[in-house]
């Protein structure tokens, strides 16, 4: 095994070629490359069945690709079996073993490859995750918070080249979820070893990874930093997966400088060509995008003092909901019939009441540009994301 | 084996309190709330009292009586007949436990991994395999039995490929069968035992290993637990509560058991189950029959204790 004194092959990237898995008729994977740089906190983020928990399964030898290959910095581990990959796992609802106690849980890893100091070692992993305390108890009788520490602690302290966490924090609760979320981010800098988390909770992969890799039908959709999948994302899915989009449908007029002019509904729009990822050519078709939170709304009495160089539409307050920091309104408007804005709630206009006629206005950059040949909706309807929603009221 | 009765049996005990009706209405749900527990344990304590209590007692009294069926036995403490009975019937003892020891792992090695099997890799199969399992039960014991006598005939097919492949030389060799014959041989008898309590062997067994979380092999194998380790540091572990009531359920029935030996042994392979029903029904010597049905319960209960004891499963979860 080359777990343990593997200073010649220290590469923690892992690189995924061609990767694939078919069951039957059934594509859970299409063939993917990806490639995770050594040291980073790397987010798989997707409905269920989006294909993402295979892919990490595939990387722990869990699962047999159908195609492709998995490299661990120079090694090639596609044909090795999980007890001979360098590889662990955080499972989801841990698996920890329920004969042994958190000791010797997290001794299993240590005693399996004939480590010496297995007590010291453990003793310094139970202090890191602060379970020093409960060493000789069973895992039935911890808390949710606990066990996850001990699974955590478990695949740790055998220092992987790559740690894998398959929804690691599903089965808590909100506030131990944001907790455990900064710890396991803490871990992750003080240890420096290589992540790959898999998610279907937007906001934990936008809080704790670098980098995000958005799946959908088993096809990764956009990879990228959290703020460009979040600022500039390439598809409805990702437009509508991570946070709430408005969509306006658009024609390509012309091309000013790094701008398109686009034609909605009478009005014209600019759109910056860098953001752009539907056609260019005058007459293609373009989904037009923007964040509730990017845009302004006046009243229509207040139109002139709309600043020039905005982008604007008008249209009627059709809903709105006071969420005290800040207020939801839902727009009506010629171009898109269901427009949301978020307005901060530091001067509130008391005339902005379902009924008035207002002007919306935004900054061009804040705007982005989608092929308008996809489905509004990619995204919106998942039922993982109705599952989070329902936990979070609770 | 001791419930083995020569006369009907006693009066049924007085009914301490009405049979378990319906509980009034009229009673505040708080009270009828505790009284119900104890309404819905009357009838199986009814029926332990009037069928073991009672009986169990009975037999006690009779084992230190003394006397003859012409005159009469009376209660004289006559705690010899204990020591009399195992003197004389102590190889008995010793080759019941041995036969049902032996049943009982054989069993084990013949129920795990096919237990395993059902709970892991059967998939669709596995009520198919269930059901052959508890096949058996739909035909009677007896008839079972006698079809072993049938399976093991001299110059049948089984005992003919067991003398070719020279394995009867081995066990002959062993003492476990007399030249080329196996029926009316211990290896007769031990096959019985064991097919007899075979499903009570892997019932227990698959409803251990079933609750195994398939995910704890996948973290063991995670942890480099190799398939052999995963199986001894995990999954061996975890059924341990399978293995101790499978091997009870084999093991004290084998060892009371005396219609294996009948049909399938001769008078070398006696067990105790032989004895008491010799001593009860053709020798009418109750007082040692009594006797010796309370030795065999006594050594039962003292290897279980041990059994449990040693295997440590108490804290399993």
């Amino acid at each position: 095994m080359r777990t343990t004194h593997d200073t010649d092959a220290r590469g923690g990237d892992v690189r995924l070629t061609g990767l694939g898995k078919t069951y039957g008729a059934f594509t859970a994977v299409h063939p993917l490359d990806l490639t995770v740089p050594e040291g980073s906190f790397f987010a798989l983020l997707g409905a269920s069945g989006c294909g993402k928990t295979t892919t990490l399964r595939m990387i722990a030898g869990l699962e047999e690709p159908t195609s492709g290959t998995v490299h661990l910095g120079d090694q090639d581990v596609t044909a090795l079996p999980p007890y001979k990959r360098p590889v662990n796992t955080v499972f989801q609802s841990y698996a920890l073993f329920p004969h042994l106690d958190v000791f010797e849980n997290v001794a299993f890893g240590l005693r399996r490859r004939g480590v010496k100091n297995v007590r010291k070692q453990v003793g310094e992993m139970l202090e890191l995750v602060q379970l020093g305390e409960q060493a000789r108890r069973k895992p039935h009788r911890l808390s949710g918070g606990q066990q996850q520490r001990v699974a955590v602690a478990r695949a740790l302290i055998n220092h992987p080249r790559v740690l894998l966490l398959d929804e690691p924090l599903g089965a808590l609760d909100l506030k131990l979820r944001r907790q455990m979320q900064l710890e396991l981010k803490r871990i992750q800098t003080e240890v420096g070893i290589t992540f790959v988390h898999v998610t279907h909770d937007q906001e934990e992969a936008m809080t704790m990874a670098d980098t995000v890799a958005v799946m959908n039908g088993g096809r990764v959709e956009q990879l990228g930093p959290p703020t460009e999948l979040y600022e500039n994302p390439r598809t409805t899915f990702v437009a509508n997966f991570l946070g709430t989009s408005n969509f306006i449908e658009a024609d390509v007029d012309t091309r000013s400088g790094d701008d398109l002019v686009l034609k909605a509904g009478g009005g014209r729009l600019v759109l910056p060509s860098a953001r752009n990822s539907g056609p260019t050519a005058a007459g293609g078709k373009v989904l037009l995008g923007v964040r509730p939170e990017k845009i302004a709304l006046v009243h229509a009495d207040d139109a002139g003092r709309v600043p020039e160089g905005r982008n604007r539409i008008t249209g009627r307050i059709s809903d709105s909901s006071y969420l005290g920091v800040s207020t939801q309104f839902v727009v009506d408007s010629p171009v898109c019939t269901a427009f949301e804005v978020y307005v901060q709630n530091v001067d509130r206009d008391p005339r902005l009441v379902p009924g008035a006629e207002v002007v919306l206005h935004w900054n061009p950059a804040h705007t982005f540009g989608l092929d308008a040949a996809q489905s509004l909706l990619a995204g919106t309807v998942d039922p993982a994301g109705v599952e989070t929603a329902g936990k979070e009221a609770i | 084996m001791a419930t083995v009765t020569q006369q009907p049996p006693p009066p049924r005990a007085p009914s301490p309190s009405p049979p378990p009706a319906p509980v009034p209405r009229v009673k505040p749900a708080r009270r009828r709330g505790r009284r119900t527990p104890y309404l819905l344990l009357l009838p199986g304590l009814l029926w332990l009292v009037v069928f073991f209590v009672l009986p169990v007692a009975y037999q006690a009294s009779t084992s230190v009586q003394t006397g003859s069926l012409e005159e009469g036995y009376e209660v004289t403490w006559h705690f010899a007949t204990y020591g009399d009975a195992l003197s004389a019937y102590w190889p008995q003892f010793v080759r019941s436990v041995l036969y049902a020891a032996s049943a009982t792992v054989l069993c084990l090695v013949l129920g795990y991994p096919l237990a395993y099997l059902i709970a892991f890799r059967a998939g669709r199969w596995r009520n198919l395999i269930m059901i052959l399992v508890i096949a058996p039960f739909f035909a009677g014991f007896l008839i079972r039995t006698l079809a072993w006598k049938t399976i093991l005939a001299d110059g049948g097919y089984v005992v003919g490929a067991l003398d070719a492949l020279h394995v009867l030389d081995v066990t002959s060799w062993l003492g476990w069968t007399a030249g080329d014959r196996v029926l009316a041989t211990p290896l007769a008898v031990v096959c019985g035992l064991t097919y007899t309590f075979l499903p009570f062997m892997i019932l227990p067994l698959y409803t251990s290993l079933e609750r195994i979380d398939p995910r704890l092999h996948e973290a063991a194998n995670d942890l480099y637990a190799g398939p052999a380790t995963t199986f001894r540091r995990v999954t061996l572990p975890l059924s341990m509560p399978g293995v101790v009531s499978g091997t009870l359920l084999t093991f004290i029935p084998a060892t009371g058991d005396y219609i294996n030996a009948d049909l399938l042994g001769s008078t070398d392979t006696r067990m105790i189950g032989n004895v008491i029903q010799t001593q009860f029904l053709r020798v009418l010597d109750y007082p040692t029959a009594a006797a010796l049905s309370f030795l065999l319960m006594a050594a039962i209960l003292c290897a279980v204790t041990v059994h449990i004891r040693t295997s440590g499963t108490e804290d399993l979860v």
